[in-house]
């Protein structure tokens, strides 16, 4: 539950948010029945469920459940849906602004951070209907066949976010992976993990179906050892400075040769928003067709 | 339909292998010289088709892999990446051109030493590791139209372990991109099929490359390791089995080194009912029969229609009856020899398990030379999707059939594998095609073909059949920091 804001005002006893995770569209408690307690600004922050590998595992069935039809939809819907993501972030900016300052950030830096990761949402709702046009070849083959590649989804992403940017650091991953058709399962912020629950409340109301995205709370000591070597998980986007974690990553993503990506870039930049991230979540498929030769077997139109 | 009961007798049609000018024993390339291992000893590459030996080569040892990434560091800082992107185009050319030039001596190499027929390496090995070479020669001073607003940069040295089903061609894939992205290469060819990578070198020095851009080292698995583990090697590129794969993803996970891992697979190739289905025959006769079967995108788990089943067998069974293995330097073999002893081994064992898991076995009768190591086109029906046939690898001339009733079902049956390289479909319905191709997760597919490969087509898998693609525009980006 939310921490209490000091007496109760004119009187009135406030009512404090459950802080729940969000797993298939819906948002249950932890599994475990767990919750840990984060400090990031010397005020406990509540009780935050402290995921277990069951909750992980919960995880990965309803993002790949979500994962096929979510490709499928046409690239203009998906486009549209996260536009409406950022839609609804700016309804919200003022609570993502004072969690955010909650979790020991200063209002003018906390102001930006809500600004840019809708900005962020906005930029990637753009280019659902565009990257396939940057990416995709068609391929001058010397035989007679019709060779093209294109991108799809990898498939189901595991994301480890940002610890210090919790929310610009989400949208930034997040967005980019789901544009491109994947669905993934995010472990938040671990001392500052409000704002990805608010997000996970954003998400619900966008028209995002169930499972696309699922936001996790707890802790990455505990649990990277289980999203990486879930054989149902494709990649990881690893946004995360710690280089022993981040090995013992990339051993257990040997299991079924996942596709582990290491962020380390400053989200504020505009430079880290490109195209290129939407790519590292996707594979490169090639088709082959023959091309029916009708003059060069000697008969013709 | 009536096939023809009536096979031709066909009088033996060798090449010749006059003009093949190989040394008795070679070494490592290094620096642009041949040089004796320091320290390591030799074995002998031979002749799978009749067991003698063509020429020793060298078992190399960590000091010889060091030296050559010492020397592919040099010509990396000293003269490949400061080189006018043009002229590295034009020197990638030369091997181009070269290769061209000496095709048939390069092909009845390829035929001796690995066991494949003449007329694959003829026609398919020898001109696409040419055509590579000049593909990728001009994107050399094109690579920043490759990747819209970034400026890409070469990594350094490139680690390259490479397999034995098409020697020449996984060199020409490995080392054309590499150059022409402005990287040295350290590869190490699989030790049973090593001569024509040294060939190469030959050529490579024909060409008047700078020394030490392109290194070659022979040896076994412990060599590749060496070059793996190299702390010197910015890059590893490997084709080969997912195990080993997974074995490099690891070595490398506590390293800076980029990786790009072209692994196993077992392909679904699909025949509904309403594909041509002689055509289909052939297709299904190409996908698992080429090379022997030694093919990671091979069709290998073959799923047909029921209601077409029984013609789409008994067209399978009387086409396998005309197939002719044997010699493979004769121009009308269609299946040469089995790569080596091990891998007969392997093959051997699996159709035991086939046999055991209770699929109906069929092989044409088929005479072979005493010499040399053999197996016949190799048929499996009435398998199981849980059968290890239907599931393993088995690099080898054995088609695992199953059957299918509908659309979905046959999706599911393809895509239940751990492995994403290849597929197949058959049918003359457009729009079953498109269906087919965007829901098979695999990275290449073949719709009413099989077995197609071009410089200018990406090459690479989903899932545990690796990551990264070779080839083609696309086949730049593992060679770049983009």
């Amino acid at each position: 539950m939310a921490k209490t804001n000091g007496a109760a005002k004119n009187g009135r006893i406030e009512v404090h948010k459950t802080y729940k995770v969000f797993i298939g569209g819906k948002f249950p408690r932890t599994e475990s029945g767990r919750y840990y307690s984060p400090q990031p600004a010397g005020q406990s922050l509540g009780n935050i469920c402290l995921c277990s590998r069951k909750d992980v595992r919960n995880s990965v069935v309803a993002a790949r459940a979500a994962q096929s039809s979510w490709a499928a939809r046409t690239a203009y819907n998906r486009g549209q849906i996260l536009y409406r993501i950022a839609e609804m972030m700016e309804g919200r900016s003022e609570q993502f602004v004072a969690e955010l300052q909650t979790q020991g950030m200063t209002a003018a830096a906390a102001k930006k951070e809500v600004v840019q990761s809708i900005d962020r949402m906005i930029y990637y709702a753009g280019w659902c209907d565009k990257y396939q046009q940057i990416f995709s070849a068609v391929n001058p083959v010397a035989s007679s066949h019709f060779n093209f590649s294109v991108l799809e989804p990898t498939g189901v992403v595991f994301v480890v976010a940002n610890e210090e940017s919790p929310l610009l650091g989400l949208a930034s991953l997040i967005a980019p992976i789901i544009a491109g058709g994947n669905s993934c399962v995010v472990l938040a912020s671990e001392s500052k993990p409000l704002s990805a629950i608010t997000l996970s409340e954003v998400l619900a109301t966008s028209d995002v179906p169930g499972g696309v995205v699922n936001i996790l709370t707890g802790l990455k000591s505990e649990l990277h050892e289980h999203f990486s070597s879930h054989m149902d998980v494709n990649a990881i986007a690893f946004d995360c400075n710690d280089q022993k974690m981040l090995v013992a990553v990339r051993e257990f993503a040997v299991e079924n040769v996942k596709r582990v990506k290491h962020y380390s870039q400053d989200w504020t930049d505009d430079e880290s928003q490109n195209p290129y991230l939407i790519q590292d979540f996707c594979e490169i498929k090639t088709t082959w067709h023959p091309i029916e030769q009708i003059s060069a077997s000697g008969s013709g139109y | 339909m009536n096939e023809s009961t009536a096979t031709w007798e066909l009088e033996p049609a060798p090449e010749s292998t006059a003009h093949v000018q190989l040394e008795k024993s070679y070494g490592n390339f290094i620096n642009g010289k041949f040089v004796e291992s320091a320290g390591g000893s030799k074995f002998s590459s031979t002749n799978p088709a009749n067991d003698k030996v063509i020429a020793e080569i060298t078992e190399s040892t960590e000091a010889d892999v060091d030296k050559a990434v010492k020397a592919a560091r040099a010509a990396y800082d000293k003269t490949w990446s400061k080189m006018e992107a043009k002229k590295r185009g034009k020197y990638i050319y030369r091997i181009a051109r070269l290769l061209q030039e000496r095709a048939r001596e390069f092909s009845v190499i390829e035929t001796m030493d690995g066991g494949k027929p003449i007329r694959e390496s003829r026609d398919v090995d020898i001109p696409l590791a040419a055509g590579h070479f000049f593909y990728y020669a001009g994107w050399a001073d094109k690579l920043s139209y490759a990747f819209p607003n970034r400026n890409p940069k070469s990594l350094g040295v490139a680690g390259q372990v490479i397999p034995w089903n098409f020697p020449l061609l996984m060199a020409a894939w490995k080392i054309a991109p590499a150059l022409a992205t402005g990287n040295t290469v350290v590869l190490k060819p699989a030790e049973t099929t090593s001569l024509t990578a040294l060939k190469l070198a030959e050529v490579i020095q024909q060409a008047e490359l700078p020394p030490g851009v392109v290194n070659i080292v022979t040896g076994h698995g412990e060599v590749g390791a060496a070059i793996v583990n190299h702390k010197n090697i910015d890059k590893v590129a490997f084709t080969g089995s997912t195990n080993v794969g997974k074995i490099i993803q690891k070595a490398i996970s506590g390293t800076k080194k980029r990786c790009t891992l072209e692994l196993g697979g077992k392909a679904a190739n699909i025949i509904f009912e309403d594909a041509t289905i002689d055509q289909a025959v052939e297709g299904i006769i190409n996908g698992i029969y080429f090379n022997q079967g030694h093919v990671c995108c091979a069709g290998s788990r073959l799923f047909v229609q029921e209601s077409v089943h029984d013609e789409v067998i008994r067209k399978l069974k009387h086409r396998m009856k005309s197939l002719i293995v044997g010699d493979p330097l004769d121009k009308n073999t269609d299946i040469g020899a089995i790569n080596s002893k091990e891998q007969l081994k392997t093959i051997n064992k699996y159709i035991e398990i086939g046999k055991q898991e209770g699929a109906d076995f069929y092989q044409p009768e088929c005479s072979v030379p005493s010499k040399g190591n053999w197996c016949p086109p190799t048929l499996f029906t009435n398998v199981a999707q849980s059968n290890r046939i239907a599931q393993e690898e088995i690099f080898g001339p054995v088609l695992a059939v199953q059957t299918f009733r509908t659309v979905s079902e046959v999706i599911k049956k393809a895509n239940n594998t751990p492995y994403g390289l290849s597929a197949g479909v058959w049918t003359d319905k457009g729009s079953k095609i498109f269906n087919m191709t965007s829901q098979m997760r695999a990275g290449v597919i073949w719709a009413n073909t099989y077995n197609k490969f071009d410089p200018a087509s990406p090459f690479g898998g989903y899932k545990e059949s690796g990551f990264g693609r070779e080839g083609g525009l696309h086949g730049l980006a593992a060679y770049l920091d983009v």
